[in-house]
C-alpha cells in the first residue's frame, strides 16, 4: 500500500541507479548532495519558494475580497459566480497560451499588455522571454488566474453557510460592518480560510504545468522551473533518464511541504475556534 | 419635533450609504468578471483573425471586421489536432468508465460487505492520500516503463483508473443508504451484485454523475503523466498537443491558427462545465482539489 | 417605553412569476403600554415573528407606523433604536466567550457614548448578575447548556439597557422543566427591570403563563388583544378559542330554537338574546359535569386518570372532533362499565360561534338544564 513511497525513497538513495540493467554501485545519499548543488535544482527552488509566497497570500486575500463582495449581493450573483468559475474547468495548457499572447513582445507587436502599459505611460517589457522579474510577475499572474476559481467557490458557501442571525444580532446592536466582517465573519469562515491556505501552499509548492503553458518545456533554459518540473526532467525530458536524481528532489520537496503543512496546521490549532 | 428631523436623517444617510457601496461592490465585481473573461474573448478574436490581418496589427485591435474561418481550417488540417482529440477522447472515456467501476467495487465493500480489517485497509487507504502524487508518479513511471507500455492506451489509462478521493466520496454516499435495504433485498434474494447494480446505484446517481464529470475534466486537462509516458505523436493527448504545436506546428508565428486549436480544445469543456454547471460547482466545493 | 403599531403591513414580493405577493401581517394595530410584558401567539407562519422584526428594524413595513413612545422609528434602522432581541437559537457568538458576547453591544458605542473599559466591565457584570451567570463568564457558548445559553442571550440584549426587549421564541429550543424554569425567569427579569417586553410565542401555555398580555394573531391578522384570562373566558371568534386553552376546546354542531341549544336531539341549555340558528358551540373540558340525568348523552370510550383531575374520553355524533374530553375532579365518580355518560353543562364555559363566518354570538341568562 505504501509501496510508492518506499520504493521512491530506495531510489533515492541508490546511487548510479540504471533503468536498464536496474543495477547500482553503491547506497548512500550522493544523490541528495547532488540535487543540493545542481544549480538547475537551486534555481527551482527559488523560483518555487518566490512562487509560493507572491501567489498564496495574494490569491486567498483576492479571493475573500470577492467572495465577500458576491454574497453581499442578491441581484446577477449567480452569473458572477458562473463566470469566476470558468477558469476552474479550461485546459490550462491552452489558456497559458493565450495568456502567452497577451503578454508577449514579438517582432510585430508588443502585445496587448503592453499596449496597456505604453497608455499609461510606461516601457514595453517582454514578459515571456524577457527580464526575470517579468517572467516571475506574468507567471505569478496566471496562476493566481487558475486557482482563484477553486478558492472563491469554497469562501462563498463557507460565508453562506453562515447563520443569518449572527448578522441579525450584531445589527441590532449596532455594529459597524467593519467589525461585523472583522469579528464575527472572519472568525466564523476560519476552518475554510486556513483550509485554503494548506492547500494553496501545497499546490504552489507543487506548481509546474502553469510554467509550462507560459514558457514552454524547456523551463531550465527560461530560468522558470520548478521543483516539480525538475523531478519531471530528470525523471524524462531534456536533461533525462535519472530517477534516482528524481527520487532525491521529490522527497526533499515532501518534506518541505509536510514541514510547511505541519507548521500550518499548528498555526490554524491555535486561530480557530473549533 | 426635532428629534423626528433627526431620526429621518439618520435613515437617509443610511440608505446613501448601501446605494455607494452596493454600486462600488458591482464596479469591482464587474472589472473581475473581465479580468476572467478578457483572455477567452482574446482567444476567440485572435482565431478569427486572418494571419496576415493579426501580424499587420503592431497595436492589437479589439475587434474584427473580417471574421475567417481559415485559421480552423489550418489547425485541423496542418498539426494533427484531430488525432489529439481523439486519442483525449478514448483516454477520458475509457479512464472515467473504468475508474467509475472500479471505484463503485471498491467503495461497496467498504460500506456494505464485512470481512476482516476492513477498518484497518481504510485507514490505510486513507492515509494514501497523504502521499503526494509527484512520489506516486515516479514509481508508476518505473513501473510503466518497465512493462514496456509506454507510448500505448493501457499505459496512459492503467495509473488513472483509481482515485482513493471519488472512492472515499462514493463510500460515504453508500454508507448512507440504510442498512435495512439491504436486509430487504436479502431476504427477497438478491445477490449483493443485483443489490449494487438495482439499488446502490440508481441511489446514490447524482454523486456518480458528479464523480464522472469532475473526472472527466481532470482527464481532459491532464499533463503531466501523458508528457511522461509519451513522446511518439500518435499518442498525444490535447494538453501534450497544443505543447506540441506551439512548439513545432504552424511555425511560432501563427498565433491566429494556434488560438483556433485552443479554442477547438476548450469548448467541449467550456460547454461541459455550463450544462452540468451546478452539479459541478457543487462537487468542487465538497472538497475537490485541482489536478 | 410605550410601543404603538398603526395599521402596520408588510407583504413580501412574489416569488415564482405565478405566485402572487405573501401578505405576511396585515393592518395591524396595538398599543403596548410601558412596562408590560406581552406576548405575540399565533400557529407558525401567522406573521408574529415577521412582526417582530419590524419592531426591532431588520425589516421595514410595506406600510403602516411604528411609534417608540411619541417617536416615528418605522425607517430607522435597528441600531438607533434602542432594542435588545433575544434570537431564537440565541446567535450566540461561537467564538467569543461569554463575557465578550456579553460586551459585545457595548463594544460598538461610538462618539460620546463610548464607554471606559473598567464602565463596560462593570455593566457586563451587572447584566450576568441579572441572569445569575456570574460564574460562567469565561466559558465559550458550546460549552453552555440550553438554558445556560438563554441566560447569555438575555444578558447581551439588556446590557446596553434598550428601551424595548423583543424575545423570538425564547423557550422554544429548551426542555419542557427548563421552560417551566425559564418562563418564570423571564417574568422576574422584566418585573425587576420594568423594560417593556414584547414575545414571540406558538405556545399559548407559554403565552398565557407570564404575558401581562396577549396579541393573537393568525395569517397576519391580529384576532384578539387583552389579559390572557380574558381572552380565555371570552374569545371573539372560534379560532381563539380553539387555539387557547390545553386540553383544547371541545366543537360539536349545534342549533339554537325557541331559547334552548340543542346538540342533536339533547336540549342543553336555555339561554336569551340568540336568534334561532345552526351554530357552532365550544365546550370547555372543565365546562362538564357529570349527572345521572344529564341533557347530553355521549358514549363513553375511556377515562384516564391523572392524579388531581379525570379525564372522561367519549364520543358523540355531533362532535366536530373524534373524542369529546372532559375534565372532571377525581372525587367525582364515573361509572366505567356504563356505556353512555351523561353531562350537564356549566354555562359559563359553553361558547356559541356563528356556524359559517365562526364569530362568536353571545347570550344572556344560560341555565344549566
Amino acid at each position: 500500500m505504501v509501496y510508492p513511497l518506499i520504493d521512491v525513497f530506495i531510489y533515492s538513495v541508490e546511487e548510479g541507479y540504471n533503468f536498464a540493467s536496474q543495477t547500482y554501485f553503491d547506497v548512500g545519499l550522493y544523490n541528495f548532495s547532488y540535487v543540493l548543488h545542481d544549480p538547475y535544482f537551486l534555481q527551482a527552488l527559488k523560483n518555487t519558494l518566490l512562487m509560493v509566497v507572491i501567489t498564496v497570500p495574494i490569491s486567498t486575500g483576492l479571493a475573500l475580497l470577492i467572495s465577500v463582495g458576491l454574497s453581499s449581493i442578491t441581484a446577477l450573483r449567480k452569473l458572477y459566480q458562473t463566470i469566476y468559475f470558468l477558469p476552474y474547468v479550461t485546459n490550462t495548457l491552452a489558456v497559458g497560451l493565450v495568456f502567452m499572447v497577451l503578454f508577449q513582445k514579438t517582432a510585430y507587436t508588443d502585445g496587448l499588455v503592453n499596449l496597456l502599459i505604453n497608455w499609461f505611460g510606461g516601457e514595453s517589457v517582454d514578459f515571456i522571454d524577457g527580464p526575470y522579474w517579468a517572467k516571475m510577475l506574468v507567471l505569478c499572474i496566471y496562476i493566481i488566474w487558475v486557482v482563484l476559481p477553486f478558492k472563491i467557490l469554497l469562501l462563498t458557501s463557507a460565508l453562506s453557510s453562515v447563520d443569518e442571525s449572527y448578522y441579525n444580532a450584531a445589527r441590532v446592536d449596532g455594529t459597524s460592518s467593519f467589525r461585523i466582517f472583522y469579528k464575527i465573519t472572519l472568525p466564523m469562515i476560519s476552518p475554510t480560510i486556513f483550509y485554503l491556505i494548506i492547500t494553496g501552499f501545497i499546490g504552489a509548492f507543487k506548481e509546474y504545468s502553469d510554467a509550462v503553458a507560459l514558457f514552454g518545456t524547456d523551463l531550465n533554459a527560461a530560468e522558470m522551473n520548478t521543483i516539480v518540473g525538475y523531478v519531471y526532467d530528470m525523471l524524462y525530458g531534456d536533461s533525462g533518464g535519472y530517477p534516482s536524481y528524481a527520487s532525491a528532489a521529490a522527497v526533499i520537496l515532501f518534506a518541505v511541504v509536510l514541514t510547511i503543512t505541519c507548521i500550518n496546521l499548528l498555526i490554524s490549532r491555535k486561530h480557530t475556534y473549533y | 419635533m426635532k428629534q423626528q428631523v433627526d431620526y429621518e436623517l439618520v435613515r437617509r444617510r443610511a440608505a446613501a450609504r448601501k446605494r455607494v457601496v452596493h454600486g462600488v461592490i458591482y464596479v469591482l465585481l464587474s472589472l473581475w468578471a473581465v479580468v476572467v473573461l478578457f483572455p477567452f474573448y482574446w482567444m476567440l478574436l485572435t482565431s478569427v483573425k486572418s494571419y496576415s490581418e493579426y501580424n499587420s496589427e503592431a497595436i492589437p485591435k479589439f475587434y474584427t471586421l473580417s471574421p475567417t474561418l481559415q485559421n480552423y481550417v489550418d489547425a485541423f488540417s496542418q498539426v494533427p489536432l484531430l488525432r489529439y482529440l481523439l486519442n483525449t477522447l478514448i483516454f477520458t472515456v475509457a479512464t472515467t468508465a473504468i475508474m467509475l467501476a472500479v471505484s463503485v467495487l471498491a467503495a461497496f465493500a467498504f460500506a456494505r460487505l464485512s470481512f476482516r480489517g476492513k477498518d484497518v485497509v481504510f485507514t490505510l487507504f486513507l492515509s494514501l492520500m497523504m502521499i503526494p502524487n509527484e512520489l506516486v508518479i515516479i514509481t508508476n513511471f518505473s513501473t510503466i516503463t518497465n512493462l514496456g507500455l509506454r507510448n500505448s492506451f493501457p499505459g496512459l489509462i492503467l495509473p488513472s483508473v483509481t482515485s482513493i478521493f471519488y472512492i472515499y466520496l462514493l463510500k460515504e454516499n453508500f454508507a448512507q443508504v440504510p442498512d435495512s435495504m439491504y436486509y430487504a433485498a436479502k431476504v427477497d434474494g438478491t445477490s449483493d451484485l443485483n443489490y449494487l447494480l438495482k439499488v446502490m446505484i440508481p441511489i446514490c446517481r447524482p454523486t456518480l454523475i458528479t464523480v464522472g464529470i469532475l473526472k472527466v475534466i481532470e482527464c481532459w486537462n491532464s499533463y503531466v503523466w501523458p508528457r511522461l509516458i509519451t513522446d511518439d505523436e500518435a499518442y498525444y493527448l490535447v494538453s501534450n498537443g497544443i505543447q506540441e504545436i506551439r512548439e513545432n506546428g504552424f511555425g511560432r508565428e501563427n498565433i491566429p491558427a494556434m488560438m483556433a486549436a485552443v479554442v477547438v480544445i476548450s469548448v467541449p469543456l467550456v460547454v461541459l462545465f455550463l450544462v452540468f454547471r451546478e452539479k459541478i460547482m457543487a462537487g468542487v466545493s465538497r472538497g475537490g482539489t485541482k489536478g | 417605553m410605550k410601543v404603538v403599531l398603526e395599521h402596520l403591513t408588510k407583504q413580501f414580493p412574489a416569488r415564482g412569476r405565478k405566485s402572487a405577493e405573501v401578505t405576511a401581517v396585515n393592518d395591524l394595530t396595538f398599543e403596548i403600554p410601558d412596562g408590560k410584558l406581552v406576548g405575540l401567539l399565533g400557529p407558525s407562519g401567522c406573521g408574529k415573528s415577521t412582526t417582530l422584526f419590524m419592531i426591532c428594524g431588520l425589516q421595514t413595513p410595506t406600510a403602516g407606523k411604528i411609534y417608540f413612545g411619541e417617536d416615528d422609528v418605522t425607517n430607522l434602522p435597528p441600531e438607533n433604536r434602542g432594542v435588545g432581541v433575544v434570537f431564537q437559537n440565541y446567535a450566540l457568538y461561537p467564538h467569543l466567550t461569554v463575557r465578550e458576547n456579553i460586551l459585545f453591544p457595548l463594544q460598538n458605542f461610538k462618539g460620546k457614548d463610548k464607554l471606559s473599559k473598567a464602565e463596560m466591565d462593570k455593566r457586563a457584570q451587572e447584566a450576568a448578575r441579572l441572569v445569575q451567570i456570574e460564574d460562567l463568564m469565561d466559558r465559550k457558548p458550546n460549552e453552555l447548556s440550553g438554558g445556560q445559553q438563554q441566560r447569555v442571550a438575555i444578558a447581551r440584549a439588556m446590557v446596553k439597557m434598550p428601551k424595548v426587549l423583543l424575545l423570538d421564541e425564547p423557550l422554544s429550543n429548551l426542555d419542557a422543566r427548563l421552560r417551566l424554569q425559564t418562563r418564570e425567569e423571564i417574568r422576574r427579569i422584566q418585573k425587576q427591570t420594568g423594560i417593556t417586553t414584547i414575545f414571540v410565542t406558538h405556545d399559548q401555555d407559554e403565552a398565557m403563563s407570564i404575558s401581562d398580555e396577549i396579541v393573537v394573531m393568525k395569517q397576519g391578522v391580529a384576532q384578539q388583544i387583552g389579559r390572557p384570562q380574558e381572552i380565555y373566558d371570552d374569545p371573539v371568534n372560534l379560532f381563539v378559542a380553539k387555539f387557547l386553552g390545553t386540553p383544547p376546546i371541545n366543537t360539536f354542531r349545534g342549533r339554537v330554537a325557541g331559547g334552548r341549544l340543542y346538540i342533536g336531539e339533547d336540549a342543553v341549555l336555555t339561554l336569551d338574546g340568540v336568534a334561532d340558528q345552526e351554530v357552532s358551540v365550544g365546550i370547555r373540558p372543565e365546562g362538564f359535569v357529570p349527572r345521572q340525568d344529564g341533557p347530553l348523552h355521549c358514549h363513553l370510550s375511556g377515562v384516564e386518570v391523572m392524579g388531581r383531575d379525570v379525564s372522561i374520553l367519549s364520543t358523540n355524533p355531533q362532535s366536530d372532533n373524534p373524542t369529546v374530553r372532559a375534565i372532571i375532579n377525581a372525587e367525582s365518580r364515573v361509572d366505567t362499565a356504563s356505556e353512555t355518560v351523561r353531562f350537564a353543562l356549566k354555562p359559563a364555559k359553553v361558547l356559541l360561534f356563528h356556524r359559517e363566518t365562526e364569530e362568536r354570538i353571545p347570550f344572556q341568562n344560560g341555565q344549566a338544564l
